[in-house]
């Protein structure tokens, strides 16, 4: 079976009382047991939930993974991964990971006395030299935020094994679509459903998925015991959402294409930074490691500085002006003064974040129309 | 305030189906539009209410006649459709029965196409008969008679483009023409066709009726019904929806909203695999005949080529040498499309016409509606086309 007909037909199998085509909504918090000591498929909501397993079975399938853990957002997702260490521990993280993952490796996992050192996941010798004989595990993003910037996996993977650490992927960017880091090697594959998951900017969810049944339990015995999970109407909302992902992944990246040729060639932009351009330092790995597109992310830099980027980036009339991703709407966003506001600027720009920078998550519309959007607002 | 107004004239169809209707900026600044859960809206004093009342101020007042979820549903509805209003119902047969109850009264006469939505053509002979309504029904895409069926006394054409189950296309230009020629409003029920490959509109009918059941919400789960017009023309059709009562509900149109986001990509999988599952069927051995109009062999191709930007994901197929038993077990043997009623929808659905929609039918009555024992109704989703076409093929050598 195909990626698109998995996404819509496995774990929504027809309801086998009532014949429903769509899996009914479970929004029971507890089920009715068949006898004193004798337990049922589900128990209890925090434990499992129909309607979240369905949408965990699909995940899991479109990842090529065996199981898969849905929770109440990305970062209850990630948590639950490094709730896997003790004190003592230690994990590698690559320098361009999500704002989020930063602050609760450096705030909240360090308070248990896991410490976390960032490593730059492009650089394959630098990443194999901050694993010390405490370190538990790899954790990487690609294509990484803001700078697209892309992490060859497989050889993450390699790295990893020859530690004998755990190599987890935050691919909320790639999509399984694009990209299947379990086929990779990697062990955990972990999702903001937040994005393109649900896809329609309207629930926030995170997934884990993983091949190894025994890392499952582990991950299933963190998620039961602290409970963010994922709520009904929302893993109801997300297996809707998966089931157009597949064709609303592909046309994002291919408009993002189209966007990002328009911008490298348009003398108003100093820099494009895009894994489809040829010119991006990670295309001949992105090129291996993403099938049928690039991904619909993409950051650029308006030549005039600060004011003219925060001007372009208030400009826009189908990009509104939103941190988040992954949606049918296009958003803008200008990561000096958004989504990287909290860094000091020095830091910002050592990590190649220009005050020029803007990054645009490319959504469902035309790219005619985004394009003569684009357009307007850099003339602005 | 609604953006900057766009529509299909001066924005792509995905744009349209993204960004049209809303509101730049929503209540509390959400990107998406809230789910207004009311079935009554306060005021803030007794001036507001004669405000309202003096229509000095736009707002809503009870759940019955209207939501602000509804109106941004509408107004992206109406752009789709290049139509200035659009008013949404619960079903789309609740829409079919909200615009005739409006617009025909005793003694009034209303013609069909044959091939219409036969519950469409139902309620109209044996209900609205009841209040001395005449409804007259002609061979399908025969103009002559259905020019022939009009008197002074006749007030509403009807018809389905395509039709379902043969599939038949109307050409809309002189559907319309003789609906002017006659002064007699003219409807077309698009919902095979949708937006995406069709618009009516731009023909010169008066008013377009989908099942938004089907594509527009696209996700086989709620049902929904909108009519698409003039505001002129549909003001009373509004009217009588807040008294009837056939209402959506704001969970649904949520759901309604949130499909017809990827409305355009889903559109375009739709047209092209139903055009490669017919392709396919139309080469198998096994299959005698295959209706759909984007193939050079269906009876109204021309017209279609000349009407429509794509022909969605109905194909109806009839088995070569089949009794309706050896159909029936190749509706049983596939194993991707469910066997259920409806389209539309991501997911494939089967159906053999004859149990599924004619069990109790006369053989008689078959035979006129056109319903063979050996005809098969795929409803092509947007799964993998090469999965779907590997299915069909065991299905039909097994
Ligand atoms: C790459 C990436 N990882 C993780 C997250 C966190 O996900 P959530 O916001 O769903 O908790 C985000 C979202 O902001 C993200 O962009
Ligand atoms: C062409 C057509 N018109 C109208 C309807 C009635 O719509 P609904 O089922 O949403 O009431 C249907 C569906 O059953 C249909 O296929």
């Amino acid at each position: 079976m195909k990626f698109r007909t998995k996404s819509i037909h496995v774990g929504n199998q027809r309801d086998p009382q009532t014949g429903a085509v769509v899996p009914p909504i479970h929004v029971a918090s507890t089920f009715v047991q068949p006898g004193a000591g004798e337990w049922g498929e589900f128990d209890y909501s925090r434990s499992g939930n129909p309607t979240r397993k369905n949408f965990e079975t699909t995940i899991a399938a479109l990842e090529g993974g065996s199981g898969a853990l849905a929770f109440a957002s990305g970062m209850a997702a990630t948590h639950c991964a490094t709730m896997l260490f003790s004190t003592g521990d230690h994990i590698v993280a690559g320098t361009d990971i999500y704002g989020g993952t930063y602050r609760l490796l450096h705030k909240i996992s360090n308070r248990s006395g896991i410490e976390t050192t960032l490593a730059a996941a492009n650089d394959l010798d630098a990443l194999e030299k901050a694993i010390t004989p405490n370190t538990k595990m790899l954790w990487i993003e690609s294509p990484g935020n803001p700078l697209m910037s892309i992490t060859d996996i497989k050889a993450c993977a390699a790295i990893a094994k020859k530690h004998g650490i755990l190599l987890g992927v935050d691919s909320t960017f790639a999509t399984p679509v694009l990209t299947r880091p379990l086929e990779l090697g990697a062990d955990i594959v972990m999702h903001s459903a937040t994005k393109y998951l649900g896809g329609h900017s309207d629930s926030l969810g995170g997934a884990l998925v993983v091949k190894d049944q025994e890392l499952f339990d582990r991950l299933y015995f963190i998620q039961n015991a602290t409970g963010a999970v994922m709520a009904p109407l929302d893993s109801f909302l997300a297996s809707r959402g998966l089931k157009t992902l597949a064709i609303r992944v592909k046309e994002q990246s291919k408009t993002a294409m189209y966007l990002a040729e328009k911008l490298a060639a348009d003398s108003r932009i100093t820099r494009v930074l895009y894994p489809g351009l040829s010119t991006h330092p990670g295309h001949d790995i992105a090129k291996q490691q993403m099938d049928s597109g690039f991904g619909a992310m993409l950051s650029f830099e308006v030549a005039g500085g600060f004011e003219k980027a925060k001007k372009m980036a208030e400009s826009t009339k189908f990009f509104q002006l939103a941190v988040s991703l992954g949606a049918v709407e296009s958003l803008i966003e200008q990561p000096a003064s958004m989504s990287h506001a909290s860094y000091d600027r020095e830091d910002r720009l050592a990590h190649g974040i220009q005050d020029e920078l803007i990054r645009i998550s490319v959504g469902l519309e035309d790219a005619e129309d985004l394009w003569a959007d684009l357009d307007q607002a850099l003339s602005q | 305030m609604a953006s900057k107004k766009i529509t299909n004239a001066t924005h792509g169809i995905s744009t349209v189906a993204v960004q049209a209707g809303e509101a730049h900026q929503k209540p509390g600044h959400s990107i998406t539009d809230p789910i207004f859960c009311a079935s009554t809206f306060t005021f803030s004093d007794t001036d507001a209410i004669i405000r309202f009342i003096e229509e000095k101020e736009e707002r809503e007042e009870y759940g019955r006649y209207g939501n602000p979820g509804e109106k941004v549903a509408e107004r992206k509805l109406a752009a789709l459709e290049g139509s200035e209003d659009a008013i949404l119902y619960s079903s789309g047969m609740a829409a079919m029965v909200g615009l005739v109850m409006t617009k025909l009264n005793a003694g009034d006469e209303v013609v069909f196409f044959d091939e219409c939505y036969h519950r469409s053509r139902e309620f109209c002979a044996k209900h609205m008969s009841r209040f001395g309504v005449i409804t007259r029904q002609v061979k399908a895409c025969d103009y002559d008679a259905m020019e022939a069926a009009i008197n002074d006394k006749t007030k509403l054409l009807i018809s389905e483009s395509p039709t379902n189950p043969h599939l038949s296309i109307i050409d809309l230009d002189r559907f319309a023409a003789i609906g002017k020629k006659h002064g007699v409003e003219t409807l077309i029920d698009a919902t095979l066709a949708t937006p995406y490959n069709l618009k009516p509109i731009n023909h010169g009918v008066d008013y377009v009726l989908h099942s938004a059941t089907k594509y527009l919400a696209g996700h086989n789960d709620l049902l929904a019904g909108v009519i698409a017009g003039s505001t002129e023309q549909l003001e009373p059709v509004r009217k009588l929806r807040g008294i009837m009562g056939a209402v959506n509900s704001a969970h649904n149109i949520y759901l309604l909203l949130r499909g017809l986001k990827t409305f355009s990509l889903r559109m375009q999988q739709h047209n092209k695999s139903g055009l490669a599952v017919a392709q396919f069927l139309e080469t198998h051995p096994r299959v005698e005949k295959v209706y759909y109009p984007g193939l050079e062999s269906h009876k109204y191709y021309d017209v279609a080529q000349k009407t429509m930007s794509g022909f969605g994901g109905l194909i109806t197929f009839l088995v070569k040498d089949a009794d309706w038993r050896a159909t029936a077990n190749i509706v049983d043997a596939v194993t991707i499309p469910r066997i259920a009623p409806s389209l539309g929808g991501v997911e494939s659905l089967i159906e053999q016409p004859l149990v599924m929609s004619y069990y109790e039918c006369s053989p008689e009555d078959r035979a006129r509606f056109g319903i063979q024992d050996n005809m098969i109704r795929l409803a092509v989703g947007i799964e993998d086309t090469d999965d779907l076409i590997e299915d069909l093929k065991q299905a039909l050598e097994a």
